[in-house]
């Protein structure tokens, strides 16, 4: 399996994805910002970082990029696609997922492991976890406050949509929220880092299986 | 022709950043600060303002947390 990763400029979790891809058995794909195409991968990680560093709104100028339309088509076609932080963003932009990500609360950017609890697992992300599983993965962001009006917000916990749940909230979010899923389940966002806990050198693979679900996902479908 | 564009966020929507002043104004011995709301200003020189409207609603405003509003200036 062939998982690709966009790069934009200013992204920095893009090699911690390759290398967690990797890890997790899958043959990692860079994908450049700025050509127009997938590389015929089975799965996108739009990765941490700061994309076009954070101009006007972090993931505002990056959803505009190149490669954002075919991975759009990709999305859409129910490829699975997941962003991790600023890919979150990224993809709240492009109206992959509903919402948006607002400043912290607490106007600090805030960088620690926070206890989580996965909600669902059956989008192809978290298809290895067990349902209330808790785990415990970094964030670094100062826009991570997830919001969306009542109405979106409602939708989301009676379609089962939230994925991931913060068990401390350390943003304001709304309902603890730290990750979605689209309607077809096969668009992902989460706010924490799976590719920063994905081997034991940095202190855990909590995040591994993350990657790992894909392929099961994937396995079980052909 | 030179195009104002003001974006600020929607009204009940939770503004970190104003908040934050409006502690920092009495700290500072201004009173009487009900309320601070911080947005963006964005200044265009453009040919014509035919695609102002577009501009705001695709990229300089997140229409599902910000509201926008503009003029042309001269």
């Amino acid at each position: 399996m062939r998982i690709g990763v966009t790069v934009f400029p200013g992204s920095n979790c893009d090699r911690d994805a390759l290398h967690a891809i990797e890890r997790a058995g899958a043959t990692p794909v860079e994908l450049w910002h700025a050509d127009p195409e997938l590389k015929g991968v089975d799965a996108v990680v739009v990765p941490g970082g700061f994309s076009y560093g954070d101009y006007l709104r972090p993931g505002a100028i990056a959803r505009f990029s190149k490669v954002m339309g075919p991975l759009e088509e990709f999305a859409k076609g129910g490829g699975p696609v997941l962003g991790v932080c600023n890919g979150f963003q990224v993809l709240l932009e492009a109206h992959l997922l509903p919402g948006a990500l607002l400043r912290n609360t607490g106007m600090r950017f805030v960088s620690r492991r926070v206890r989580t609890r996965i909600e669902k697992t059956d989008t192809p992300w978290t298809t290895l976890f067990d349902g209330g599983e808790e785990l415990t993965l970094p964030v670094a962001h100062n826009e991570g406050n997830y919001y969306a009006d009542e109405g979106t917000i409602r939708t989301l916990e009676e379609e089962g949509q939230v994925v991931l749940r913060y068990l401390d909230n350390p943003n304001g979010s709304a309902n603890d929220i730290a990750g979605i899923c689209n309607e077809a389940r096969n668009v992902v966002g989460l706010m924490p880092h799976p590719e920063r806990v994905s081997d034991p050198a940095l202190g855990s693979e909590e995040g591994l299986r993350v990657f790992k679900s894909v392929l099961a996902a994937a396995g079980a479908r052909v | 022709m030179k195009v104002r564009v003001l974006v600020r966020p929607k009204r009940g929507i939770l503004d970190p950043q104003g908040e934050a002043v409006k502690r920092a104004l009495p700290a500072l011995g201004f009173g009487g600060v009900e309320t601070v709301h911080i947005g963006r200003l964005i200044e265009m020189e453009v040919e014509s303002s035919e695609e102002v409207e577009g501009m705001c609603r695709r990229l300089l405003a997140n229409p599902s947390t910000e509201e926008y509003e503009w003029e042309v200036v001269s």
